[in-house]
């Protein structure tokens, strides 16, 4: 696997910088450890696959990374700008204006159209409807559900739900791609497709990637991969790691 | 977005119609409920307020016997006045306006082959001024007729229709017994009194005329009195009484034989038992708003928890706290407010039905409509922002994992 040569070769901005993270769960006791330590630096354009074993802290970093939880300590920064300690609403924003997210329990809104889940994160944005409507279909077409716009998720199979999701996690044209194990619901056909479209969105449109998989095959479609074990960055198994 | 949020809100609220009408059936009950007693209670209010009115001002009637007998009630077997207590009590009594001496008899009233059951007053012109009752034609008695006792009358608004329809009735004759009596005037339009019957259907003839051909005999059945002024009244009626106790003879520690109504005063008692029967049903009402909003509340609640996974999605794409505080809130409110104006269509009408059953005035009043609908928005205001802000607290990462 080559997937650092492209960060060695070709120095790009930095996007983001984790310092010596540590999330802590609970206190007492009954602290648990979860992150012990993560230095990780990603670049804007870059495609990062997370792997690791289970309770390695993978999802822990994501949260962090996706602005949904604080550290306990250490500095994450973000173009630069300290956010790791941002209050809830500044956080909500981050998340509204930088991020999509995709997740392996796809988290549609039921009974609503895929159209209306695609419209979703742009209603927080405040763009005006039409503007929406068309965005949210071309967001759409783009994942290959054109002319499913109609369609509630129950109407969908596991792939079309996925591909719905990343739709509305682009459809803001965010600066990074967060997804935790976006194909982990899903059989290997299907896996493949949503691999092949966050690869394009990745390569065409300079969309960062963060994907957390447990699957080498999907690893594989990053540039480069960083394994967690019990709440540390390691090496990888074939020394492929790098943080 | 607000109007973003309330279209969302319609749509969540009719995703369960069933659990949504039930939801907000308390506030329909409460505010149908305010809704109709405040319009029958100003109705009723405004029909007595027009009763009183009519009776003409400050007036007070003299009856013998003890004590209130109701409308018409009997007055015992106490003697009845004479002419000359109503000549001493105008004479001696400052306070006073007017002072009728009253004597009044069902009977019948024949005009041509037309033949009207209805009453026969005998009085003076001082009736007329202590009712505040003007002519609508022709003139009052004048003093030789008085005197004399001759047969003329003047007609109340009922009498005239029945009898002559749209006909001038001044100058004819109608029958009143064996009497035979020339109408010389007509009097205005009054309505129904409090106790409900028609002031108008009624006949005024000098007393002397109702003594001596129609009752035979010179008795007063009762005195109207129209007092000077409302703030001296008690005194008026002090010193009506002692000096009517002084013309029966009646000893001190001995008991009144007649007694002094104060027509005003029996009129405000009524209007307060409207007031206080408004309240009490208000009260009742508001206890059902209560009883609504928490109903409101609980399913807010439960919608919460139901849709706790929605709620972190929204947050994890970027909603802020308050937007999600905004969207639950906004659906607690138009729930409760369709409710409100539910409650106010079916408190109209009902308002509407019962004052025309009770032959009351139906009294729309724009501003307990706008209360009552800000209200019930307040209800959903109050009652939902509990569960809202339980909905903004939730942390997305929970909530998403939440099945
Ligand atoms: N909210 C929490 N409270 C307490 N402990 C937690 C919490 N979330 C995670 N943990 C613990 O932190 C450790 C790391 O969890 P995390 O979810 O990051 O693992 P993971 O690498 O994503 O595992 P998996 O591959 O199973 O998803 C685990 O031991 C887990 O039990
Ligand atoms: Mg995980």
């Amino acid at each position: 696997m080559n997937e650092s040569a492209a960060t060695i070769t070709k120095p790009t901005p930095l996007l983001i910088e984790l310092r010596g993270v540590t999330k802590i769960y609970g206190s007492g006791a009954a602290a648990m450890s979860a992150l012990r330590g993560i230095d990780l630096h990603i670049d804007q354009g870059d495609f990062v696959a997370i792997m690791g074993p289970s309770g390695s802290g993978k999802s822990t970093c994501m949260n962090i990374l996706g602005c949904l939880d604080t550290p306990t300590d250490g500095d994450f920064f973000f173009e630069g700008v300290e956010v790791g300690r941002m209050n809830r609403d500044k956080r909500a924003l981050l998340r509204r204006h930088y991020l999509g997210f995709v997740f392996q329990g796809y988290n549609l809104l039921n009974r609503t159209s895929a159209l209306e889940n695609v419209e979703l994160p742009l209603i927080y944005r405040g763009v005006p409807r039409a503007a929406r409507r068309a965005r949210a279909q071309a967001a759409l077409a783009a994942v290959g559900l054109a002319g499913w716009e109609n369609h509630t998720p129950g109407e969908l199979s596991g792939g079309q739900q996925q591909r719905v999701a990343i739709a509305r996690a682009i459809v803001t044209e965010p600066r990074v791609l967060l997804a935790d194990e976006p194909t982990g619901n899903l059989d290997t056909a299907r896996s493949r497709e949503v691999m092949e479209l966050i690869t394009t969105f990745n390569r065409e449109h300079d969309l960062t990637v963060l994907m957390v998989t447990h699957e080498p095959e999907m690893a594989a479609y990053a540039k480069r991969q960083v394994h967690f074990l019990d709440g540390l960055i390691v090496p990888g198994p074939n020394q492929g790691g790098d943080a | 977005m607000l109007w973003e949020t309330v279209q969302l809100a319609q749509r969540e609220i009719r995703r369960n119609v069933l659990r949504s009408s039930l939801t907000i059936l308390g506030i329909v009950i409460g505010v149908a409920a305010v809704i109709a007693l405040v319009t029958l209670g100003r109705g009723a209010t405004l029909q007595v307020t027009e009763q009183i009115a009519s009776l003409g001002s400050n007036l007070l009637q003299v009856r013998p016997g003890q004590g209130f007998h109701g409308p018409g009630g009997a007055s015992a077997s106490a003697d009845p006045f004479r002419s000359e207590d109503a000549e001493a009590l105008s004479r001696e009594i400052p306070g006073i306006r007017a002072v009728a001496p009253v004597t009044s008899r069902s009977t019948q009233a024949i005009y041509g082959n037309l033949n009207w059951s209805t009453s026969v007053t005998g009085s003076t012109n001082d009736y007329l001024t202590a009712r505040d009752w003007p002519l609508q034609s022709g003139r009052s008695f004048s003093d030789s007729e008085l005197r004399a006792g001759s047969a003329v009358c003047l007609l109340g608004a009922t009498v005239k229709k029945e009898l002559f329809g749209n006909m001038d009735p001044l100058g004819a004759s109608i029958r009143l017994e064996k009497l035979s009596c020339q109408v010389v005037g007509v009097l205005q339009a009054k309505g129904q009194s409090s106790f409900g019957s028609d002031q108008d259907d009624f006949i005024l003839i000098p007393l002397r005329t109702m003594q001596r051909r129609i009752a035979g005999n010179n008795d007063v059945s009762s005195i109207f009195i129209s007092a000077r002024d409302r703030a001296t009244i008690d005194k008026t009626k002090e010193d009506i009484n002692k000096l009517l106790r002084e013309r029966r003879h009646i000893t001190a520690g001995q008991e009144d034989n007649f007694n002094v109504r104060d027509m005003q005063e029996i009129m405000a008692t009524l209007t307060g038992t409207t007031k206080i029967l408004t309240t009490l049903l208000g009260a009742v009402a508001a206890v059902s708003l209560l009883v609504g909003g928490i109903g409101i509340m609980n399913i807010m609640l439960v919608s919460v928890t139901e849709r706790t996974r929605e709620i972190g999605i929204r947050l994890a794409i970027g909603a802020l706290g308050s937007e999600v505080l905004l969207q639950f809130l906004v659906e607690a409110v138009v729930l409760s407010t369709f409710g409100g104006v539910v409650g106010i269509i079916l408190g109209l009408s009902g308002a509407a039905l019962a004052a025309r059953a009770l032959a009351m005035p139906f009294v729309l009043s724009p501003q307990i409509v706008v209360v009552a609908f800000l209200f019930s928005a307040a209800v959903g205001v109050i009652f939902g922002y509990f569960p809202a802000r339980q909905a903004a607290r939730l942390d997305p990462i929970e909530a998403l994992r939440h099945e």
